[in-house]
């Protein structure tokens, strides 16, 4: 069981939360994730580590609600439990002084993208950061994006806040001005991260993208979150979950990551039927997937 | 009269015993348990145990205690059998199993201890495995009795993978008066026995109830830890001051076939469809979260010819598959799963396609799977296994209509501990190097067994390579001497 030390609503259906894992806060590197399974009957799911602190035992995730699992997750509050949190897994991010660096992040990627930028910043890299969001709520860590970046920009989906837009039109604006960029690392959805893959492939930009397949062991036993990548098979798992962006076929991934909606979908709805309607911080939106891990 | 006579609790002349024929295992009905979970064989009565267990010849020189990978003492214990002490029977077992209710079904006992029995030479073996499976049961339901444990030792063990093999030298060591902990990747405990192996051959409470043992013997076991991610061995050695640690991580990484369409939905590796169905229960979905591909009516193949295969399979079946086919390159004299699940599948109304290879995965169009185009093979000279290699039969190309495809080709090493543990020596295909006798690996106080060694095998080898560790771990822990 791993207690959950601190749970709050960072943005509507997008929650944060801190959970007592000493194990795991000590190992985090980042750009690892944690499967985690909520109960008896649960499924096993892999979401990104945000943060970690190591001298308080506690690792913290972010969850945007999605389906059955992240609905259940996010009723959570501190001092639940979790039954079972498992990693850190997967490669962590690779760290090095690479120059200029820009961080892409959309909706609850920036989640995902935050820890690796943070440790870019450290490493003595420039570090320009893009955040996307739906709208001005959906926003998510605008202040701790803006202490590890040289540069922040933002864009909403409908323009309520900062700059109307995608974040691909930022890059684009940067590939224009010819602004000077070493590394480009995108954590998204599977659309965004394609884009940006497209745009910075002409110019040979080195291109980080972090995948988020269907996964179930985490450890490369099952094989389920093989994905293409120059044309061989990786398991996003063990090889990755980060690749280069230029190499990874999302189409495949894309239609991998359909198999079980239909099953999902039936899921949430015997779940909501047995579910009062729950208030806090649910849109009535909630429902479709700004990307990410689940 | 013989010695072995004098001491035989057995009435029977030796002539009587050949007239008696191999009790039958009761069994669910082939058509009905082909739509459930529940397990295939039922199991012996007492009578049945007694009788078949009158059968034998109690053999001066035993062959099937020298063929057993642990070294059970197949003819004391089927005398305790016939003597109705059942649970001296157990206890004799346990003296060199720690797993009984698991080998008595999951075993190869064809290739071990039935396989030497010279009851072969008039008729059938003796059903050993079925006799090991009763008194286990047998035991399970009186309330087992745990060994006696050695007095403390104050030395600790951590072991890596609570597997067959793990779980061999936990309770081989705790006995030892060692203090072990048992480190699991996985929520569950068990290893392939849980997440491998279906419920209808190896129900799960059997397993639990052999762990639930091991931790009223005093073992510890800690679930969710990836030993590598969560912890290395480097660390538990040096900062948790473990001073012995054992690797049993099993079977690694699942192989694929690398021919096209591969990543079309619907095309499995047997790891994970296994997975979905035994340790995620996904075949109870809604109930269990975890989803399923919906399997009814449909056409579902597994390539590969071991038990993982017919595994695949049969749970497919289970599933509501329309038709369910083994496509194997090679004939079934080669397959190398159990005789006995060969059988039960063939019952259940399993096609077996033999000498047939996969070349291409062929899409519906809308990304799923929607057939499989193969080739037809015939057998040429032995390979490196011995077996005679299948050679495609030119101009034989034909299309398989199937919505679901499972691959059970084996396993490759998963390199996880490998990459974190410092001086562990590793051979060319990533396997860790142990030395065949006493485990030992090329790092001091390591010690490893099971699949992660050897590759793919079976769960009484890995226990025997367990039993071979713990031993060799309580020489260098009481001595000191690498």
């Amino acid at each position: 069981m791993f207690r959950i030390a601190n749970a709050e609503f960072i943005a509507p259906g997008i929650k944060r939360f801190e959970i007592e894992a000493p194990r795991i806060a000590r190992k985090h590197q980042a750009g690892q994730f944690v499967i985690l399974r909520l109960h008896e009957r649960g499924e096993r799911i892999p979401i990104t580590i945000e943060n970690s602190n190591p001298a308080c035992g506690t690792i913290s995730i972010v969850v945007q609600l999605v389906g059955k699992t992240t609905r259940q997750l996010n009723l959570l509050n501190a001092g639940d439990s979790i039954l079972d949190v498992v990693g850190p897994l997967g490669k962590p991010s690779e760290i090095a002084l690479f120059g200029s660096v820009v961080v892409v992040g959309g909706g609850v990627g920036v989640a995902m993208a935050y820890p690796t930028a943070t440790a870019l910043k450290r490493a003595g890299n420039r570090v320009i950061s893009i955040i996307g969001a739906r709208n001005r709520g959906s926003v998510i860590l605008e202040r701790e994006m803006r202490q590890v970046s040289d540069e922040l920009m933002i864009t909403t989906d409908d323009g309520s806040y900062a700059e109307k837009g995608l974040v691909t039109d930022k890059l684009q604006e940067l590939l224009d001005n010819h602004t000077h960029i070493d590394l480009v690392l995108a954590v998204g959805p599977i659309p965004m991260m394609r884009a940006v893959a497209e745009l910075t492939r002409k110019d040979h930009i080195r291109t980080i993208v972090s995948l988020n397949p269907i996964m179930i062991d985490g450890t490369g036993m099952c094989g389920g979150c093989r994905v293409l990548v120059d044309g061989r098979s990786q398991f996003a798992c063990v090889d990755g979950p980060e690749f280069d962006g230029h190499l990874v076929d999302f189409a495949v991934l894309t239609q991998r990551n359909s198999t079980y909606r239909d099953a999902e979908k039936r899921s949430m709805e015997e779940f909501q039927h047995e579910l009062e309607p729950v208030a806090a911080g649910i849109p009535d939106d909630a429902g479709c997937a700004q990307g990410g891990r689940r | 009269m013989t010695p072995v006579a004098t001491r035989s609790p057995n009435p029977l002349h030796l002539k009587e015993r050949i007239k008696i024929p191999r009790q039958h295992m009761p069994e669910q009905p082939a058509e009905e348990r082909a739509h459930n979970f529940t397990e295939v064989n039922l199991g012996y009565s007492a009578e049945l145990a007694r009788q078949e267990a009158l059968r034998c010849l109690e053999c001066e020189k035993p062959t099937c205690m020298d063929k057993c990978p642990v070294g059970v003492k197949v003819r004391e214990f089927v005398r305790l059998i016939v003597a109705g002490d059942f649970l001296g029977a157990a206890a004799k077992i346990r003296e060199d199993n720690v797993l009984p209710a698991i080998t008595g079904r999951v075993c190869p006992q064809e290739d071990h201890c039935e396989g030497s029995c010279k009851l072969c030479k008039k008729g059938e073996s003796l059903g050993i495995g079925y006799l090991e499976r009763f008194v286990a049961d047998y035991e399970q339901r009186m309330g087992a009795i745990s060994p006696p444990t050695a007095s403390a030792t104050g030395k600790r063990v951590a072991v890596v993978g609570s597997g067959p093999s793990g779980l061999t030298v936990a309770g081989d060591l705790v006995q030892r008066g060692h203090q072990v902990r048992v480190f699991e990747a996985l929520h569950e405990l068990g290893g392939v026995l849980v997440y491998g192996i279906p419920e209808f051959r190896l129900p799960k409470n059997i397993v639990h109830e052999q762990v639930d043992q091991l931790r009223a013997m005093g073992v510890e076991f800690e679930t969710d830890v990836v030993v590598g991610k969560t912890v290395t061995i480097d660390e538990l050695m040096e900062e948790e001051h473990y001073d012995a640690v054992f690797i049993g991580t099993g079977a690694g990484l699942p192989l694929f076939m690398n021919i096209p369409g591969e990543h079309l939905n619907g095309v499995y590796s047997a790891n994970e469809f296994l997975t979905r169905i035994n340790l995620m229960k996904a075949y109870q979905f809604p109930k269990y979260d975890q989803p399923m591909v919906d399997l009814h009516g449909k056409d579902v193949a597994v390539i590969g010819g071991g038990n993982t295969a017919l595994d695949a399979i049969r749970s497919a079946l289970r599933l509501g598959a329309r038709k369910a086919y083994v496509i194997y390159r090679r004939s079934e004299a080669e397959m190398p799963a159990r005789a006995e699940e060969v059988r039960h599948a063939r019952q259940e109304g399993i096609e077996f396609r033999m000498l047939t290879s996969p070349i291409e995965f062929l899409s519906d169009g809308k990304g799923w799977l929607g057939g499989l185009r193969c080739m037809s093979m015939q057998l040429g000279e032995p390979d490196a296994s011995g077996r005679r290699r299948p050679v495609p039969i030119p101009g034989s190309e034909f299309e398989l209509p199937l919505s679901v495809a499972v691959i059970a080709i084996g396993t490759s090493a998963n390199p996880v501990i490998q990459s974190t543990t410092t001086g562990l020596a590793t051979d060319t295909r990533g396997y860790i190097q142990a030395d065949t006798l006493t485990q030992r690996t090329s790092r001091k106080g390591v010690f490893a067994g099971g699949d992660i060694v050897t590759g793919t095998a079976t769960v009484i080898l890995a226990m025997a390579a367990g039993r071979r560790s713990a031993k060799s771990i309580h020489e260098y822990l009481s001595t000191g001497l690498w």
